[in-house]
Parts: structure tokens; C-alpha cells; sequence
């Protein structure tokens, strides 16, 4: 058995911005990860593909700590974001998600104007005071996420009135507001046609220049156009993990080669 | 090609087909014309309800008066103390100018007098109260005529009748036709119904009283049961642990609201007048008492209001950053408020019509001003129904229908007001 590394070596590892350790998540007695170990790379997009119920989603929810909201959930193990434990006590769940932001499976902007929407996160930290402040974050995280053009003439219209894809894109503004330095996505296009699908892939790419973004997907194809790393999550295991060129076209796993060739799952 | 009898097809035209479709439309019929007779039933109940009403209140909303010439004998009224004027003489020298026939006969006089309403005397007083100048001129005033005559002028006393069986003799009646000839007698709206407090007499009886006292119940009402439900709801709905404690608060709360209104009262009766001595009779216990009513239906909805709000919203909030705290406050209070409002309003128009804990607070007494503030005894719409109701005199039949009514008018306004609110705060996500 290797031993448990160490949260110094790394920190050493500088491009290293999550580290799982051990990662066990119960809901209630039934165990849904089993010893997930996985470093999330800086700058980078990471996707995490697996069949329905493998504990894709449920892992991700664990590196910002949404899992908490659920009673019956435990997360065991550690998760280290810059060599810090996220679990330990003295880390406030609430200030984590303003730096590990999550871009929900179905567009669920608040039913208030594009503005709002964007404006909250700052707002709630404190992050801009002024007027102007605030005008410049929503206009740069609007403009991060591809967004601007289509809605400045409109910012005061209700965010729920747009399309599926502009809703998606004003959420992952939103998430991008508050300046997190890891963006977790949860199937973020599965409620997207291919047309909104793309521009939300395009949009990735761009944002991974800023932050590590992590994403759990259905489809292969677009962990294959997106990530640059791939973990292969099975029934609660972490089953191969590594780049996405490796994963794709040479797994290590014979369950990895079964899921991409499509027979499981 | 004409032959269309198919070997393969379906055979639409089939006796066993058609019967059975003929069976399958009967069955339907059947049952579309069973609703259609139960909501039938139902609206006619409704209309019967609101018809006699309406037969009977009617006559309420006008109210016979007498237009005269008074003159203001300053021998009967002193201008340094006007409110101790003999303003019963002052009438009854004007019903003396009127018929100058029985000038001398004193107890056909008395008769005469007791067209006017016993209220006539005051009517003159006030004015002159208000305005001293008028004594020694001869001024015109509308005054309402007494019960009987009021009774006679709508027609519903008979002159037809025997005259044992009828409450005005043959002369009360020729008396009355005469001043209807000399056409001082008008009918015109009841103001009184709604100006005036609570009165012995029927010609001067008003739901002022009860209206102030049911507005004061209500809003005590309100003010205890919206921040104590709304607060209780929250707690339970977000913050509360699941546990076997808070699944028993939630299973005591659905009783409550299920408890007989009358258990309210004697609650009330017992705690609030008897261990903290409360006043009786006033409109705050009363709206205490409905409070303890009203808050388990507000905390029921709020709770359904609040589990409505979609958890995608919470995550959404959650996930950029925001506390639980914020969560709630910010954005799901906000959504479920349309909600809370209708539950609120809903609970508060059952609050309205509820009589039974306030018989036993004692809000059914007799009382003839209208309450200045909350702690003033004084009674509300439904217990002023009852105590109408109850009363023998003929004018109190028409205006138990009437108070009814405007009764009704308040909850229907109440009712359209959470539709209103539901409609117009209603958002779509």
C-alpha cells in the first residue's frame, strides 16, 4: 500500500489545486465514493465521466462542500485545496464556495434582473462597495462568460426570461463574479442544445486560463473536447485517472476501455 | 376496388365495437352529468343562501324618517347648557303643530310622539350641542321614525290584519297614512347601519361598534399571528433539526388547526381572563384568542409555501456563497411570500367570521359606542349577528340579514384581495 501523502509535497507541487485523500462520502449507512484519491491540476479543465450513480456528481459536491447541506451525508478522508483541509473545522463552508464556485445542472438563475443575479456574490462578500464597482464585476464576469454583448442593452430584465444556453451562461457569470479559483460544473450542458452546448464548451476553455475547472459530464465526446485530464469514476471508485488523450484512446482499465467503447454504462 | 370489407383492417362499423364505444359514451355521459348536478346543487344552495339574504336584509339598507319643522323653544333648552335641553317636550310641541286636533289629549299626544324614534330627541340634541345659535328658530330635521311605523312604511305589517293581531292600531295607521300624505315621510339609505354602534332600538342600531371591534380584532390578529407563524415556520421548515422532537411539534401544529374554535375560547377565558386578568369583552383578547386560531393554518401554509420553492434556487444561492441565513432571507422568504400572503389573508377572513371563542370572552355583550381603543369593551361582526338575532324586536330580523351581508362583503373582498396578491406576486421559474 502507498502511504498517504503527505499535504506538504503537495503544496510543493505547485500546479496541484485539490488533492483528494482518502476520500470515503456515505449517505447513511450505504457508502456512494470508496477511497478516492485524485489531484486536481491548476489551470486546467478536469472532467470526471462515469455512469449514472458511479459518484461523479457526489464527488464533486464534496470539493466545495454542498454535500453539507445533506443531512444523512459523511465525508470521511481529506480534500486539500492549496494544502489547506477544506473538512477541517476551522474552514467555513460558506466562504469555500465563494472560492470553489458550481455551475448547476439546470440553469437556476435567481428571478431577478440579469444585473442581481451577477451582482450577488460580490455583493454578499463585501467584494465591491460602490456603484461602480459593482457595475465594472458585472460587466467583466459578463464578459468572461460570453455573455455582455448579447444582454447589456438588458441587464435589468429578469434573468429567467433568457434562453436555456444564455441562462447556463449567466450562471457560470455568476459563479464567476465572486472570483473562485475552482469552478466545479455538474453537467452543465445536459439541459443545452448542441448550438448553447458549444458556446458553454468554448466559454471553458477560455476560463481555464484563470482557474482550474472541473467538470462531470455524460457525454465522452465533450470530456474529450474540454478536458485536458479525465477521471473515470465506477460504482464509487475512481478508476483510472490521467490525461484525457491517455484515458481515451489507451486505457489502462478494462472497465475505463468498457465504459469509452460503450458497453457499460 | 369498391369492395371495402377488409379481411385485415379494423372493422370500425362492428356491432361489437359499436357496442362497446356506446357503453364506453354512456359511462362518460354519466359521470359528466353527475358533476355537472353536484356543482348545480352546490350553486343553487349558494344562491338560496345569498337570495334570502338579500329577500330579507334588503328592507335594512333603507330606513323610514319623518321630515320636520322643530321649533327650538328656548324655554325648554338653556343656551348655557344646551345638552340638558327637554328635547322630548320640544318634540312633542312639534307633533302638536302637526295634528292641532289633539292638542289637549294628552295620551293620544304620546301616541303621536311615538312615530318619531326615541333617538329623534337626540338627533335634535347634537345639533344643538354643535351649534347653540339655532335655539329659538324653527329648524328642519330628518329623523327616524320608530320600528313599528318603519315596519308599516315597508309594508310588513298588514293594515289588512284584524287590528288585535297587528302592533298599530287603526288611528297609529290613519295618523302615519296622513303625515305620508302631507309627504314628510322619505325613505332614504340606512346610513345609521353602518354609522351607528349597537342600540336598543332597531331604528338606531348600527354596526359601527362591531366593525371598529372585528377591524381591532383583526389586526391583532394579524400582528401576533404573521411574525410568530411566519417566525415558527421558518424555524421548523429551515433551521430545525429532523428529529423526533420537531416531527412531534410538526404533528401538534396539524392538530391545533383542527381544534373546535369553542376550545379556543375557553382557553382564553381561562388564561387570559382568568390568570392574567385580562379585560373582558375587548377586541385585543378577542384578537388574541383568534390569533392562537390563526396561527397553526399560517404556519401550515408558510411551511407549503417555503417547501415550494424550488431547491435549485437554494443551490444557486448556496453555491456562489451565500450563508443559510441569506438563503432564506434573500431568496426563499422572498419566493413563498405570494404564498405566505394567501395563507395569511385566508386564515385571517376564517378569523373574521369565527363567533364562538368570542362569546366566550365575553364579546357578545351589549354595548352602544364604538370602542376608541383595543382594550374598550365592544363586540365584533359575527357576535353582533348572534345578539341580533337573538333580539325580539320585528326591525332586528332585517338586520341580522343585513349585517349578514356586509359580513359576507368582507370576507368575499378578503378572499379576492389573496387572489389578488397570488396572482400578481406570483412568479414563474
Amino acid at each position: 500500500m502507498f502511504d498517504v501523502q503527505k499535504p506538504e509535497t503537495a503544496v510543493d507541487q505547485t500546479a496541484i489545486k485539490i488533492a483528494a485523500r482518502n476520500v470515503q462520502v456515505f449517505y447513511g449507512n450505504t457508502q456512494a465514493i470508496k477511497d478516492v484519491d485524485v489531484d486536481i491540476q491548476d489551470k486546467t479543465v478536469t472532467s470526471f465521466i462515469g455512469p449514472s450513480g458511479c459518484g461523479k456528481s457526489t464527488f464533486l459536491r464534496c470539493l466545495n462542500r454542498m454535500n453539507d447541506t445533506i443531512d444523512s451525508c459523511r465525508v470521511e478522508g481529506e480534500i486539500l485545496l492549496d494544502g489547506q483541509d477544506i473538512y477541517a473545522p476551522r474552514v467555513d463552508p460558506v466562504q469555500l464556495r465563494a472560492r470553489v464556485g458550481m455551475v448547476f445542472q439546470k440553469p437556476n438563475p435567481f428571478p431577478k434582473s440579469i444585473y442581481d443575479n451577477v451582482a450577488y456574490g460580490p455583493r454578499i462578500h463585501g467584494m465591491a462597495r460602490t456603484k461602480d464597482e459593482i457595475d465594472e464585476v458585472v460587466e467583466k464576469s459578463l464578459r468572461r462568460a460570453a455573455l455582455w454583448d448579447e444582454v447589456k442593452d438588458r441587464l435589468d430584465t429578469p434573468g429567467t426570461g433568457l434562453s436555456g444556453g444564455q441562462q447556463q451562461r449567466l450562471c457560470i457569470a455568476r459563479a464567476v463574479a465572486t472570483r473562485p479559483e475552482v469552478l466545479l460544473m455538474d453537467e452543465p450542458c445536459s439541459a443545452l442544445d448542441p448550438i448553447a452546448t458549444a458556446q458553454v464548451e468554448e466559454l471553458i476553455d477560455e476560463l481555464k486560463q484563470r482557474f482550474s475547472v472541473v467538470i462531470v459530464t455524460h457525454s465522452m465526446q465533450q470530456a474529450a473536447r474540454v478536458s485536458q485530464k479525465t477521471a473515470f469514476f465506477h460504482l464509487g471508485n475512481l478508476v483510472e485517472y490521467g490525461d484525457t488523450n491517455t484515458i481515451f484512446t489507451n486505457p489502462q482499465d478494462h472497465r475505463t476501455e468498457s465504459y469509452i467503447t460503450g458497453r457499460i454504462g | 376496388m369498391t369492395d371495402q370489407t377488409n379481411a385485415t383492417g379494423f372493422d370500425w362499423d362492428g356491432p361489437a365495437f359499436q357496442s362497446q364505444m356506446k357503453k364506453r359514451r354512456r359511462s362518460q355521459i354519466r359521470l359528466k352529468l353527475l358533476g355537472l348536478g353536484a356543482i348545480a346543487i352546490a350553486f343553487l344552495m349558494l344562491m338560496l343562501l345569498i337570495g334570502s339574504l338579500i329577500s330579507t336584509g334588503y328592507q335594512a339598507f333603507t330606513q323610514t324618517h319623518l321630515k320636520i319643522e322643530v321649533f327650538l323653544d328656548p324655554e325648554h333648552v338653556d343656551p348655557e347648557n344646551p345638552a340638558r335641553g327637554n328635547y322630548r317636550q320640544i318634540l312633542t310641541d312639534t307633533m302638536k303643530v302637526q295634528f292641532p286636533e289633539v292638542a289637549d289629549d294628552r295620551a293620544a299626544l304620546r301616541r303621536l310622539t311615538s312615530i318619531l324614534s326615541n333617538g329623534a330627541q337626540f338627533t335634535i340634541r347634537d345639533r344643538v350641542v354643535a351649534n347653540p345659535g339655532l335655539i329659538g328658530e324653527t329648524v328642519q330635521f330628518n329623523v327616524p321614525v320608530s320600528d313599528d311605523y318603519d315596519q308599516l312604511n315597508k309594508g310588513l305589517i298588514d293594515p289588512e290584519t284584524p287590528e288585535a293581531h297587528r302592533r298599530l292600531k287603526d288611528d297609529e295607521i290613519a295618523n302615519f297614512e296622513l303625515l305620508k300624505d302631507r309627504g314628510v315621510v322619505t325613505k332614504p339609505l340606512n346610513t345609521a347601519l353602518l354609522t351607528n354602534a349597537d342600540s336598543r332600538f332597531p331604528e338606531l342600531a348600527g354596526l359601527k361598534g362591531a366593525l371598529v371591534g372585528s377591524f381591532y380584532a383583526l389586526l391583532t390578529c394579524f400582528l401576533l399571528s404573521f411574525p410568530l407563524g411566519i417566525g415558527a415556520a421558518l424555524y421548523l421548515e429551515e433551521f430545525a433539526p429532523r428529529n423526533r422532537f420537531s416531527d412531534l411539534i410538526e404533528i401538534n401544529i396539524n392538530n391545533l388547526a383542527a381544534v373546535p374554535s369553542v376550545v379556543f375560547g375557553l382557553l382564553a377565558l381561562a388564561v387570559f381572563l382568568g390568570w392574567f386578568g385580562m379585560p373582558r369583552s375587548a377586541p385585543f383578547v378577542g384578537g388574541m384568542t383568534l390569533a392562537l386560531m390563526t396561527l397553526p393554518t399560517i404556519i401550515i401554509a408558510t411551511r407549503a409555501a417555503l417547501k415550494a420553492v424550488p431547491p435549485s434556487i437554494r443551490e444557486a444561492a448556496l453555491g456562489v456563497g451565500a450563508s443559510k441565513q441569506q438563503v432564506v432571507f434573500g431568496h426563499v422568504l422572498p419566493l413563498a411570500m405570494p404564498g405566505i400572503l394567501t395563507g395569511t389573508i385566508i386564515g385571517l377572513a376564517q378569523a373574521l367570521g369565527e363567533t364562538a371563542p368570542l362569546l366566550l370572552i365575553g364579546m357578545n355583550a351589549f354595548i352602544t359606542s364604538a370602542p376608541s381603543t383595543p382594550f374598550d369593551s365592544a363586540t365584533a361582526l359575527p357576535t353582533q349577528i348572534f345578539i341580533w338575532a337573538d333580539s325580539p324586536e320585528r326591525g332586528f330580523v332585517s338586520r341580522t340579514s343585513a349585517a349578514i351581508l356586509v359580513l359576507l362583503t368582507f370576507l368575499i373582498t378578503m378572499n379576492a384581495l389573496a387572489i389578488f396578491m397570488r396572482q400578481k406576486f406570483e412568479r414563474k421559474w
